[in-house]
């Protein structure tokens, strides 16, 4: 059925093209002769001619009309197109010089400007780009224009590019449920293409159905919208791991530092979160500089930043480790006292600095945008920090497992006092192990001023949440703590529909308070004699 | 014939001391304040009284926190929530006591409800117009919160850092959750505007000199209380705890049950400090759950003293002096500065606190005087050599 009304519709437009013309002219210049006739019958005649034409020139010609710039000269009865001071031949493009007499424009009503709509919508689905043709097809599915049917039918059987046949499919699907004269028959054929794009839209065209629709379509429509709704469930789902995901891995970065300090030394640092904000701050800094010295390296700004930020929070890290941290080992209490103090005057030295108000740090061009994947709307600034943070993640273990620092760092975590024996200088490693940990959280500030605002109180949203998250993954683990954050991101992010973003946290920490209760030492605990140490 | 002995056991002489002072502060300054005529130098103004009773009820929560940190090991920071509760029992009882004085009028529901379009007061605002309830919930609420907790906690064996980190995300989840409207506890603006407590204006001058009063003695109350328990038995299990848990158990004591009992016995002082500190300072709200305010109590212990009562009370008014001192003048932007270094000058060069420091200092002379004492002695005896 579809195949032999495609031919009909096809039929009748090359019928169209072919009939009104003469032996001596292209059939535009037919059609165009009619809009010179000053009637608004001819006219229409001629939107139709034009449309049918085939001529490269068609859409310009129409898109004139509707803007009333379409002249003519009733002498020579040639039309024209104002475009700006210029003037051209509409036929040909041709710039003309002078017009040759007053001219007029081809006046419109109500009936004309529906019919030039329709057909400029039916000649952009027949246009060279598959962009627009897509576009074209998406508005017709909105506006479901009943008159859009014909060139619907003659644009797919010519199309050739498969998402743009889809959406023209769906776009006829569309007009046809909400047309009167389309049979059940074609209606149910178009309830299962509708079901097919099973999107938040096609659930609002199934859902709006008019009301003389048959029954069995409505019942279709119904089943369709049912099965719409597990789809979509289905991808708010998905959609939420991704979130998930993406909180995830910024808590993570957040964390990962604290897991080394905690871990291979036993010392909390309440500091960290001020580290964070330090590499920040950089980032801060070396854009503006780029900003004012060299533009053409803004979207660079982030690469310097990165190295940076984790020099700056690296060596602040290690000038704590030695000044304070290294006099109050086997005192956790004490330092936790400690750090904290630190981090107060971090905050307040940052704020005098810089000034209590946020600044503005801005996204490198291939940070910004978005792509869909499915009905998932992926930002490209959370897709870099997801891989960021995975790769920074892998960089730190490769580094544990395969370089010289990394084997003495577990040799003290392991066992200190066995590892000074074997010569290894565990002041100098817990020197370096601290500056890792802050140059890490650095760099995890880096990737926090994409998304967050940078503040001075940035770094103290984050800490709560890196201990938990450090707590719940284990200590001197971080493989622990790589688990502990995306559980902690996902199951945030999919509890928030059901309790609302702060009581899914609150009811997060108290999970956490009691699952500490089952396993005091987190998920990945460490076992043996290092555990008392 | 016992109870004496209990309280000469309780009271050394440097308690005693300090137990008068306090007591003799609590008559003297709403004395001063109430009778003295405000040209004379001896009068005290109602706004340093009203300060002061402010450092009080910080100072009773030094104590609590002294009792489970200093004697105990227990290093909470979510004591704030404690206090905080307590405060919030409180504001329920002077928010009801408003009654339709409110800007709405309302015979029943407070401002804040009246404003949510609340039809009828939650179950859990019931009882608070009496003040008996109130007062007893201002106890309860807080050590029944403390005693779950630290029931889980404890059994568990969660201890040290694990502890303090899981007490701060106690007070960050209330925090979290009282900031929400729908908690029924007036959301971001928490209990304010109070009228009236037990028929006695908040404003007069009459109950703020009662409420200082109030405040030190429950001070002098919480103080005996904690030395009652440091110098029983009790007490020397608990301290026992604190320098080897582990040891403690295997000698076959219930660790957990002595530190639930210390634990939530801390918890119920916070929560009176807490309802002392809301009619005196005229509103509470959820920022008094944050993480830094529990942190900031802690080190008020640290500066005075860890495990020393007198120094934990000598702490908190010393530190928040200095806090309104800087903040309140041009030197405002520095205080965290001052604050910071103090966290960190306390820990890494006077462990033991103002008050530690000196008693140690005291008892290390005493034992040169003595050995010199001695040499001399011996020096005597054998003259003839």
């Amino acid at each position: 059925m579809p195949r032999l009304a495609r031919l009909i519709a096809l039929a009748f437009a090359v019928g169209l093209s072919l009939a009104p013309r003469p032996a001596d002219a292209r059939p535009l210049e037919a059609a165009l002769a009619k809009f010179a006739a000053d009637s608004f019958g001819e006219t229409e005649a001629a939107i139709a001619a034009t449309a049918a034409s085939g001529d490269a020139r068609a859409a310009t010609i129409i898109a004139a009309l509707q803007e009333g710039r379409l002249l003519f000269d009733p002498e020579s009865r040639k039309v024209f197109i104002k475009e700006g001071a210029r003037l051209v031949d509409a036929a040909t493009g041709a710039a003309i010089g002078a017009p040759p007499a007053p001219l007029k424009p081809v006046r419109l009503n109500n009936r004309l400007r529906r019919a030039a709509e329709a057909a400029l919508g039916g000649l952009t689905l027949l246009a060279r780009d598959p962009g627009k043709r897509l576009e074209a097809a998406q508005a017709v599915f909105r506006s479901r224009d009943a008159g859009a049917l014909d060139a619907l039918d003659a644009a797919i059987a010519r199309e050739t590019e498969p998402r743009v046949k889809r959406a023209l499919e769906e776009a006829r699907a569309a007009v046809r449920l909400y047309t009167r004269g389309a049979s059940a028959q074609e209606k149910l054929a178009a309830v299962a293409v509708i079901r097919g794009r099973g999107d938040q839209d096609a659930l609002a065209l199934l859902a709006g159905l008019p009301p003389d629709t048959p029954d069995v379509v409505k019942a279709a429509a119904a089943d369709a919208i049912a099965s719409i709704k597990g789809t979509l469930a289905l991808w708010a789902a998905l959609q939420n791991a991704w979130y998930g995901l993406s909180l995830g891995s910024v808590l993570l970065l957040a964390a990962i530092g604290l897991a080394i300090t905690f871990g291979v030394m036993g010392v909390i640092n309440m500091a960290h979160g001020e580290m964070v904000m330090l590499g920040a701050y950089t980032t801060f800094v070396v854009q503006e500089a780029i900003r004012t010295h060299n533009p053409a390296l803004f979207d660079y700004a982030l690469m310097i930043a990165v190295p940076l930020a984790f020099l700056v929070a690296g060596l602040v890290g290690v000038l704590i480790e030695r000044g304070i941290i290294r006099f109050l080992y086997g005192r956790p209490l004490e330092t936790l006292l400690a750090t904290w103090g630190l981090s107060l005057i971090l905050q307040q030295a940052v704020r005098t600095a810089f000034g209590p108000t946020n600044r503005e740090v801005g996204a490198p061009s291939w940070m910004s945008g978005a792509f869909e994947l499915g009905q998932l709307t992926i930002t490209y600034n959370r897709l870099w920090i997801v891989c960021f943070g995975l790769s920074v993640f892998a960089a730190l273990l490769a580094m544990l497992r395969f370089t010289r620092l990394g084997l003495e760092m577990r040799a003290v975590t392991q066992n200190r006092a066995m590892a000074a024996s074997m010569g290894i200088r565990t002041g100098r490693i817990d020197a370096l192990t601290f500056g890792l940990g802050s140059g890490i959280a650095g760099i995890a500030g880096v990737a926090l001023s994409q998304i967050d605002n940078v503040s001075p109180n940035l770094g103290q949203g984050y800490i709560i949440d890196s201990f938990m998250v450090v707590v719940f993954g284990g200590v001197g683990n971080l493989w622990g703590t790589l688990v502990g954050a995306l559980t902690l991101g996902v199951a945030n992010k999919f509890l928030e529909p059901f309790a609302g973003a702060v009581l899914g946290k609150i009811a997060i920490l108290v999970l956490i308070i009691l699952f500490i209760q089952k396993r005091p030492r987190g998920l990945f605990a460490l076992k043996g004699r290092a555990v008392e140490a | 014939m016992r109870s004496a002995f209990l309280l000469t056991r309780t009271l050394d002489r440097g308690a005693t001391v300090f137990l008068a002072l306090i007591l003799a502060l609590a008559v003297a300054v709403p004395a001063l304040n109430l009778l003295a005529p405000p040209s004379s130098p001896l009068h005290v103004p109602t706004y340093v009284m009203a300060l002061f009773g402010k450092y009080l009820c910080y100072a009773l929560l030094a104590l609590a926190i002294d009792l489970i940190w200093g004697y105990c090991g227990i290093l909470s920071l979510g004591h704030g929530a404690f206090f905080a509760l307590g405060g919030y029992a409180m504001g329920m009882y002077l928010m009801r006591q408003i009654g339709p004085r409110g800007v709405y009028a309302h015979p029943v529901l407070p401002d804040f409800m009246v404003f949510l379009n609340w039809k009828e007061l939650p179950w859990y605002w019931y009882g608070f117009d009496m003040f008996w309830f109130a007062a007893l919930m201002v106890v309860l609420v807080p050590g029944l919160l403390a005693f779950v907790f630290g029931w889980f906690a404890f059994r568990s064996r969660v201890s040290g850092v694990y502890l303090s980190i899981i007490t701060q995300a106690l007070t960050y989840a209330l925090m979290l959750g009282f900031f929400r409207n729908n908690f029924g506890f007036g959301g971001n603006n928490g209990l304010t505007d109070f009228k009236d407590i037990l028929g006695f204006s908040v404003q007069a001058q009459g109950t703020r000199a009662a409420l200082f009063a109030l405040s030190a003695l429950a001070v002098a109350g919480g103080f005996l209380l904690c030395r009652a328990i440091i110098a029983s038995k009790l007490g020397k299990v608990l301290v026992a705890i604190r320098d080897a848990e582990a040891r403690v158990r295997f000698l076959g004591y219930r660790v957990e049950s002595y530190k639930l009992f210390v634990f939530t016995l801390s918890a119920c002082m916070a929560g009176v400090a807490g309802a002392l500190y809301v009619p005196q300072v005229g509103i509470i709200n959820p920022s008094e759950f944050a993480p830094a305010n529990s942190i900031e109590a802690v080190i008020w212990v640290a500066v005075g003293g860890r495990g020393t009562l007198t120094g934990a009370v000598m702490g908190a008014i010393l530190v928040n002096y200095a806090k309104t001192y800087f903040t309140s003048g041009a030197l405002a932007p520095y205080w965290l500065f001052v604050l910071g270094a103090l966290f960190v000058a306390v820990t890494l060069l006077l462990p033991r606190g103002v008050v530690g420091t000196w008693r140690h200092w005291r008892a290390e002379r005493q034992k040169t005087l003595a050995a010199r004492r001695e040499a001399q002695r011996a020096a005597a005896a054998q003259p003839a050599e």
